[in-house]
């Protein structure tokens, strides 16, 4: 969710039942706000919160003016402080993925796994951010929108889905560099807009079924739960600007989801 | 456009109910008195200082909707549970229990229908058994007895102490749950499924769920409260009984009450240590009950502690009483799940310790949380209703393929005898008949049978 509306958002995220305490909100404002000064970013997300044993991770994601472009992320404690956690590499993402269980919440604690060596937890807390990014980030068709020599933009003239469109899976794009899209058929890319339709929309996400997508607050506010990857709520206002999404969970995927559809 | 005005509406219905208070004063000094809907914005309020729960509004609505029905049925204490997600909606639970006597009506209505069911099946069974009488060869009968039903708990104790409520939005009609049975329990501890959010949805599922989706809820909804609904030490006591303990020492105590002089807990206290937090409800057993019940026992829904009878004809095994964690026990006694503590406590607020509330959450049921501070605690269950495993969920593997018959001499398949076995029996059959005769010859005693092959 946008930093700058951060507390709209918040309110609006809050059905799944898990938020922010009102002193975390407090110090996220003041603290998202330095983190975009200091590191020079367009725009500021909070990713959400991992939680750990101990303690939970705070995750932030800046994002420059390419909107499409790396994110770059960083973590914090303790919502004041927020580091910048270290790019990983391909081996590094199939190391974590090896080693399962919940995260403690101290950055510097080992696993250890027999095969392979010991992963530290700050790059894995980085590598499950990463995953999960990519599979369940979403955001609404035409928010953003591609111009003729790359980069991408936000719209402003986005005003929102309307009610039938919101409740569609396919008006919902992930947030990332499309993987489906060069697979289809010239008919189908036929009827899509090259400047809106440029991302993989959720329709064919397999498992399929793996997302939920419910009205609440009496149709005033659609949201998308994933339920592969569970404490990821995307929110959206029809008819208005405001979306945004959220992931508050143990950073587990749901193995269990054939069994359980 | 019709839908989206139509939540609308009827959630401005539930405004106006509790706005007719203006109409006289008179009607303000009856509602200012006792009423059992609790608090929820406080609760609320102090859930959101740690990070858990629904949002102001939304905790508002819901408070609207429990004072509607509190209004419909007759309640005696009422609290709001939580929220379980669903797929296509979710559903709102509130825990209640009715006053003296009012429930019985509605159980009666649900033991007439079930009733009517075995009448049926009683009729399908007599005539099939015609039917076997009239053929020439009797099916042989089979010997498997279904294993016997365990019977479930009376309404007020054990898992069906209280009485669960859902509605899917506020200023929609809530729906009683019906009681939960062993079976469903012990099914549901099997099966990993997400909910819908429709009540009549069948659950499909292998071993398969004896009932819908109602009743799964139900299930779920009481494995989370035996495993996570907790208190400060001391906040519940046992009340006094008269020397009951000596019979009552297997099965424990299941009553318990508020004790008058609990001072409240530090919360650096609460934080600190998990001996500080007990469970105030019942551990649900193996079989699926709170209390044990010996299956093989003729007599019905007594509960034999000490003896152990055996007078089952049929049963050859010994069924050992499964015993739980008493009433009251403390969390640090709750068993770890693969090296992770099963609770997490936290303070709400590290920068101020003096005001802040102290927060469990469970590690095992995602979702479950508990606050105190001062005087004052609370349960909330937000989630999808699933128990955390390290593991990933293993389906129970179908039941091996039955025997069809049992294997004897009759049915057992013998190999035919070879040329030569029979040329040679008959070789020495000839030669013992080629004794006897001349043994007869000789000893001269006649037998009329002669012996031929």
């Amino acid at each position: 969710m946008d930093a700058d509306s951060l507390l709209l958002s918040l309110e609006l995220a809050s059905g799944s039942g898990q938020g922010l305490s009102p002193d975390r909100r407090a110090s996220l404002l003041t603290s998202l706000m330095l983190v975009k000064r200091d590191y020079r970013y367009d725009r500021v997300l909070f990713w959400g919160r991992i939680l750990g044993l101990v303690a939970d991770y705070y995750i932030a994601q800046g994002l420059s003016e390419d909107q499409l472009a790396p994110r770059k992320t960083l973590y914090s404690l303790n919502c004041t402080e927020w580091s910048l956690l270290p790019p990983a590499t391909e081996e590094m993402v199939a190391q974590s993925s090896v080693v399962k269980g919940r995260f403690m919440g101290d950055p510097s604690y080992e696993y250890e796994h027999t095969e392979l060596q010991k992963v530290n937890e700050g790059e894995k807390v980085f590598e499950e951010e990463i995953v999960i990014d990519k599979a369940v980030a979403i955001i609404p068709r035409g928010a953003l929108f591609k111009t003729p020599f790359g980069p991408t933009h936000v719209n402003r003239t986005f005003e929102g889905l309307s009610l039938s469109e919101a409740k569609k899976l396919s008006s919902y794009f992930h947030f990332r560099e499309p993987v489906e899209l060069k697979n289809k058929t010239l008919l189908e890319k036929a009827d899509l807009d090259p400047s809106l339709d440029f991302m993989d929309s959720l329709e064919h996400d397999i498992p399929k079924g793996s997302w939920s997508i419910q009205m609440e607050r009496g149709n005033a506010l659609v949201v998308l739960r994933s339920l592969l990857w569970p404490g990821l709520t995307f929110y959206h206002a029809p008819r208005t600007k405001n979306y945004g999404y959220v992931y508050v969970g143990t950073g587990e995927k749901n193995m269990d989801l054939p069994f359980m559809l | 456009m019709q839908p989206t005005y139509k939540m609308a509406e009827k959630q401005k219905a539930l405004f106006t109910r509790s706005g007719g208070g203006t109409e006289g004063e008179q009607e303000m000094e009856e509602e200012v008195g006792e009423t059992p809907v609790p608090n929820i914005m406080e609760t609320a309020f102090y859930f959101e200082q740690a990070g858990v729960g629904l949002s102001s509004d939304e905790s508002f609505r819901i408070f609207l909707a429990m004072k509607q029905l509190v209004e419909q049925q007759p309640i005696h204490t009422c609290r709001f549970w939580g929220k379980i997600l669903g797929i296509k909606r979710s559903y709102l639970v509130a825990e209640v229990e009715f006053r003296e006597g009012e429930e019985e009506a509605e159980e009666e209505e649900v033991e007439e229908m079930t009733e009517g069911g075995e009448v049926m099946e009683a009729h399908g069974e007599e005539e099939g058994e015609e039917d076997e009488e009239k053929a020439v060869d009797i099916v042989p009968k089979s010997v498997w007895k279904p294993p016997p039903v365990i019977p479930k708990e009376e309404s007020r104790s054990g898992a069906n102490k209280y009485l669960y409520f859902v509605c899917n939005e506020p200023g929609l009609p809530w729906t009683r749950l019906p009681h939960v049975t062993p079976a469903q329990i012990v099914n549901a501890r099997k099966i990993k499924k997400f909910f819908t959010g429709y009540l009549d949805t069948p659950v499909v599922s292998y071993p398969p769920f004896p009932g819908n989706e109602a009743n799964y809820l139900r299930a779920q909804i009481a494995r989370i409260s035996a495993a996570t609904q907790v208190s400060p030490l001391g906040f519940y006591q046992f009340s006094e009984e008269e020397g009951d303990e000596e019979e009552e020492g297997g099965a424990g105590r299941d009553s318990y009450e508020e004790n008058p002089d609990f001072e409240g807990i530090p919360v650096l206290e609460l934080v600190d240590s998990m001996a500080n937090w007990v469970h105030h409800t019942q551990h649900i057993l193996p079989q699926g009950r709170c209390t044990w019940v010996n299956p093989l026992q003729k007599t019905e829904e007594e509960e034999d502690l000490g003896e152990e009878e055996e007078k089952a004809d049929e049963g050859p095994e010994e069924v050992e009483q499964e015993v739980g964690p008493p009433l009251l026990t403390p969390l640090s006694e709750d068993a770890e799940i693969m090296h992770l503590a099963p609770w997490t406590t936290r303070l709400s607020c590290s920068l101020c310790p003096q005001y802040s509330v102290a927060v469990v959450r469970s590690n095992l049921w995602p979702g479950a949380y508990a606050y105190a501070s001062g005087k004052k605690f609370e349960n909330i269950y937000i989630g999808w209703g699933h128990k955390y495993s390290p593991e990933s969920f293993n389906p129970a593997l179908p039941a091996p393929i039955q025997q069809e018959y049992p294997s004897g001499p009759e049915i057992m398949e013998m190999s035919d005898p070879t040329v030569e076995e029979e040329q040679a029996l008959k070789a020495a059959q000839e030669q013992a008949l080629g004794a006897t005769e001349e043994e007869e010859e000789g000893e001269e005693e006649e037998e009329g049978e002669e012996t031929d092959d």
